[in-house]
């Protein structure tokens, strides 16, 4: 299946949707004006949408594949969630209107700061960060502001486990700080000696993510919080995979200073091809202060953005207006239709999904890199045998699997791993749905015994085979020119 | 259960399977001094039947008030085509495209969309979006800062007529990374900035100019003069635009002799709704001599084994997940659903559609000028060209009377008092081509009986 640019179903005089009169603009001096139109596309209606619908046609996504992307939390998006939050009167509010006329759209993020400052175990929340890597970027921000504000400014230093995502240490380096890689034990947990060479009087913080990327629980977080803290740090949750302990442990409880939550991944909103997402922070008390602007208050019945001048100290705005609204809104309604019993499930038939995978996969001839421990949401296979016996990679049966009707799992991370795929399915998908990825899983095993090319070429049903990332990064070819019709 | 699809089978077959007596079980590795969050403050589920009335309930309370404020984020019609796409689960439930070979669609869409928005802002290059306008101003001043290797003063001049907001934002984000940034001032006639400020730093080690067109009060900057004074200065410029105004505005591309570095600015006026604030997308392009510096995904054609054209993201070295420490930003997640609308709603307005939307919106703000400037007690504060918004004052406090009109339904203007106090009674106001001659006529009454 093909699709043409939309740029080559373009003719010129062509119009779509039924369009306003022309208007004279007025005032414009002759040196300002634009005089070249750009290349837009000029297709009807019908083109248009006939046009992004078969583009649409091209993609997997949750709703038409099993997509167990570790880390990434593809679970269901329902329904309800985006019709509610798109009612016209949310859609049409205007950021900068009076909060009288907001009262329920604040009411609504009130409540949702609340209930995620219960389910973290934090003093306070603000939902203004964009997505995952803002609300991490919000963190260490306020875990620098608090040493300054106590004239402790040595403290430039972020200790970040050697399995961190790559957001973690691109984080410390755009807030100012000079990052400590620490490395991971063989079981998965993070050396605890390694950790206390290194803490120290320029010790800022340590960032963490509990369960880590490793797919295993942290079980001496209590010894670490203790050693992070006497040495005068303080510690991060990066909430990527919230999800796994949701409703078990919060991160409050486990010693965390500050954590940001990936709405986008627990609370089901949708990913939309790459974000919008939203990346919430919760605070303890040393930190509350320093929250990013604004944030929704309550003064008796009354609800009202905080600013500045209500919290002087603050790390600042991260966003033009109040972060992603929309993506607020859906997060709510989700955890409303899901209920306090509910969260704890969350966490429960993810895990037991997770768990059971793991079990099948290891049954089906395939290594866990972690194989004595309990899988958390997700786990880790390492095809590091296949490799080396089959010559296979991660790669050959990450596409493999595309020709099976599956997304592929995270590939190559974290890093330390070889040839991993890190295998998320979460709570949402049904036994049969695992059951039949471990039987494609158990047929491209057999296949490269049998026949190897047929993993390295792939995949051979999708849309495109294998596209070649090397002549993407030489040869740029990043816009589309009319002289290449 | 809610979205989880087990039965009691299931449940026991799986668990049988793991080899566990209980769910319970599988979090045995969690010490049991942490665990027993009770989730008390979270209330008992609701059934999709009560939460939609509970949602309907709140909308109605903060009803659709007829608005008149701009500021950054402008209402537009948007074509009922552009979101009955945009929400279609192959879009709207996928994720980044780190599989290209099931990614076509995202990917293709993206190819579209950095073309579409390149020519509008008349550069070579764009990135497949970044979270907003205000924090794409902190990315390029951060992206100049790296891009120009000559200048070490890490010196960005941002005018007062930039969005105050977008200084705000860019001072949180790029501030920690020992950035210095100075205010250049207005002139106070005509709300655009003061060319001759500018001779204060004529020789000195300046990084980037920043220049907002048309500025934050609506006015049209000497963005010839602005670039020409920054090139010849041996600064970089970095462009802030609506894009909506590019329809009829020179694109940043071919200001002065040789066009500007940067383009970033607020994409939401393509087809993204106002939705209280977000979510939106920031847009950026640049020259190609700088794409290696460019935060963010950037999407690629290339040939598949076949030897057919097929789309990936390219130039990853750039970023977080290789690059760690070293990454131009620590941006993964974007705003890729907000590009999904934007393309599509370039495609369905087309270059004539969008110059009628711009042309429209311009003649509207000037009918809504002339109406509210008749009144007495108001008056507009700038002369000379401007675009969609203007600055008009009032003979009282600007805070108690758009309260009033919002009591009665109007939400009046955007109040200046906070950031610039030097302009009195002063506020902010807009109209797009979704104003229509009643919705000015009927504002104009309202501000009349409150000012008489």
């Amino acid at each position: 299946m093909h699709e043409k640019l939309i740029f080559e179903h373009s003719r010129t005089g062509r119009t779509a949707t039924a369009q306003f009169p022309a208007a004279e603009p007025a005032d414009i001096p002759a040196g300002l004006r634009r005089t070249k139109r750009p290349l837009l596309p000029e297709v009807s209606e019908l083109q248009a949408v006939r046009h992004f619908t078969r583009l649409s046609q091209l993609n997997f996504s949750i709703d038409t594949h099993f997509y167990p992307l570790g880390s990434c939390t593809m679970k269901y998006n329902p329904r309800a969630c985006n019709t509610l939050a798109m009612l016209p009167e949310f859609l049409s509010r205007h950021p900068y209107s009076p909060d009288a006329t907001g009262q329920g759209f604040l009411g609504c993020l009130y409540e949702l700061q609340e209930m995620l400052r219960e389910v973290t175990g934090m003093q306070g929340v603000s939902l203004t960060p964009m997505a995952g890597a803002q609300g991490e970027f919000a963190g260490v921000a306020m875990m620098r502001a608090y040493h300054q504000a106590r004239g402790d400014l040595a403290r430039v230093e972020i200790i970040v486990p050697d399995a961190a995502h790559g957001t973690n240490p691109a984080t410390a380096t755009m807030c100012g700080c000079k990052v400590v890689e620490i490395p991971s034990l063989p079981n998965g947990d993070i050396d605890i000696d390694a950790l206390k060479r290194v803490v120290g009087p320029a010790t800022a913080g340590i960032m963490l993510t509990n369960p880590s990327t490793l797919g295993v629980f942290e079980r001496r977080i209590a010894e670490v919080a203790g050693i992070v803290h006497d040495a005068g740090g303080l510690l991060y949750y990066d909430g990527a995979n919230l999800n796994a302990i949701l409703g078990k442990v919060r991160p409050g409880d486990m010693g965390f200073d500050v954590i940001h939550m990936n709405l986008h991944k627990t609370f089901s909103t949708p990913h939309g091809g790459g974000g919008p997402g939203s990346g919430a922070v919760g605070v303890g008390k040393r930190l509350l202060p320093f929250m990013p602007i604004p944030v929704v208050g309550k003064e008796g019945n009354q609800y009202r953005w905080l600013t500045e001048k209500d919290l002087p100290q603050s790390i600042g705005r991260l966003s033009g207006f109040m972060g992603n609204a929309g993506v607020l809104l859906r997060a709510y309604i989700y955890m409303r239709m899901l209920g306090r019993a509910g969260m704890q499930r969350v966490s429960e038939y993810a895990t037991l999904n997770a768990n059971y995978l793991l079990a099948r996969l290891k049954a089906a001839g395939f290594d866990a890199a972690y194989s004595d421990r309990r899988a958390s949401h997700e786990f880790i296979i390492t095809l590091k045998r296949q490799s080396r016996d089959l010559g296979v990679s991660a790669m050959d049966f990450a596409k493999r699997l595309l020709d099976h009707g599956f997304h592929a799992p995270t590939t190559y991370f974290p890093l330390l791993v070889p040839e991993c795929l890190l295998i998320e399915p979460t709570e949402t998908e049904a036994k049969e749905e695992l059951d039949a990825f471990v039987d494609a899983m158990a047929a491209i095993l057999a296949e490269a015994g049998t026949d190897p090319d047929k993993l390295h070429s792939a995949p051979h049903t999708l849309p495109v085979r294998r596209l070649d990332d090397v002549r993407a990064a030489k040869q740029l070819d990043l816009t589309w020119k009319a002289a290449q019709a | 259960m809610p979205f989880i699809p087990h039965t009691d089978t299931d449940v026991r077959d799986m668990l049988a399977t793991i080899g566990v007596p209980s769910i319970d079980a599988l979090f045995d590795e969690i010490p049991a001094s942490l665990r027993g969050a009770a989730l008390a403050g979270v209330p008992e589920a609701l059934t999709e039947m009560d939460i939609a009335r509970l949602m309907q309930e709140r909308a109605t309370q903060d009803g659709k008030p007829l608005n008149f404020i701009g500021a950054g984020a402008y209402e537009h019609h948007i074509p009922a085509a552009v979101w009955s796409i945009v929400t279609r689960g192959e879009f709207y439930s996928a994720y980044t495209p780190y599989q290209a070979e099931a990614s076509q669609g995202t990917l293709q869409l993206l190819y579209e969309y950095q073309t579409m928005i390149a020519s509008l802002t008349g550069m070579q290059v764009s990135n497949a979006s970044l979270y907003d306008g205000a924090s794409a101003v902190a990315e390029a001043a951060l992206m100049a800062v790296r891009a120009h290797r000559r200048s070490t003063s890490a010196r960005i001049l941002l005018p007062a007529t930039l969005n105050p907001i977008y200084r705000q934002v860019t001072r949180a984000i790029a501030g920690n990374q020992s950035l210095n940034f100075e205010m250049l001032p207005y002139v106070p006639g005509s709300g655009t900035t003061d060319a001759t400020a500018l001779d204060k730093w004529k020789g000195q080690d300046v990084t980037a100019l920043v220049i907002q067109q048309p500025n934050f009060f609506g006015q049209l900057e000497d963005v010839d003069a602005l670039t020409d004074w920054a090139h010849a200065n041996g600064a970089l410029v970095i462009a802030v635009v609506n894009p909506t105004s590019l329809a009829l505005l020179k694109p940043p591309g071919e200001w002065g002799q040789k066009g500007v570095d940067i383009v970033v600015g607020e994409g939401q006026p393509l087809g993204v709704p106002l939705a209280g604030g977000g979510p939106y997308f920031g847009f950026m392009t640049a020259r190609m001599e700088h794409v290696r510096q460019m935060p963010g995904r950037i999407v690629g054609r290339t040939l598949d084994l076949d030897g057919k054209p097929g789309f990936t993201l390219t130039l990853q070295a750039r970023e977080q997940h290789i690059r760690r420490t070293k990454a131009t930003s620590n941006i993964c997640t974007n705003q890729g659903l907000l590009v999904t609308a934007a393309t599509i709603y370039l495609s369905i307005v087309g270059p004539e559609g969008l110059e009628r939307v711009a042309a429209a919106s311009q003649v509207r703000t000037r009918e809504l000028v002339e109406a509210l400037t008749k009144i007495r007690g108001v008056r507009a504060v700038f002369s000379g060209p401007r675009f969609h918004e203007a600055v008009l004052t009032l003979d009282r406090p600007v805070g108690p009377v758009l309260e009033a009109l919002a009591a009665q339904g109007i939400v009046g203007g955007y109040s200046l008092a906070e950031h610039y106090p030097e302009l009195g009674n002063a506020l902010l106001v807009c109209a797009t081509e979704t104003r229509n001659s009643n919705d000015i006529a009927r504002y104009a009454a309202a501000l009349a009986s409150l000012l008489a």
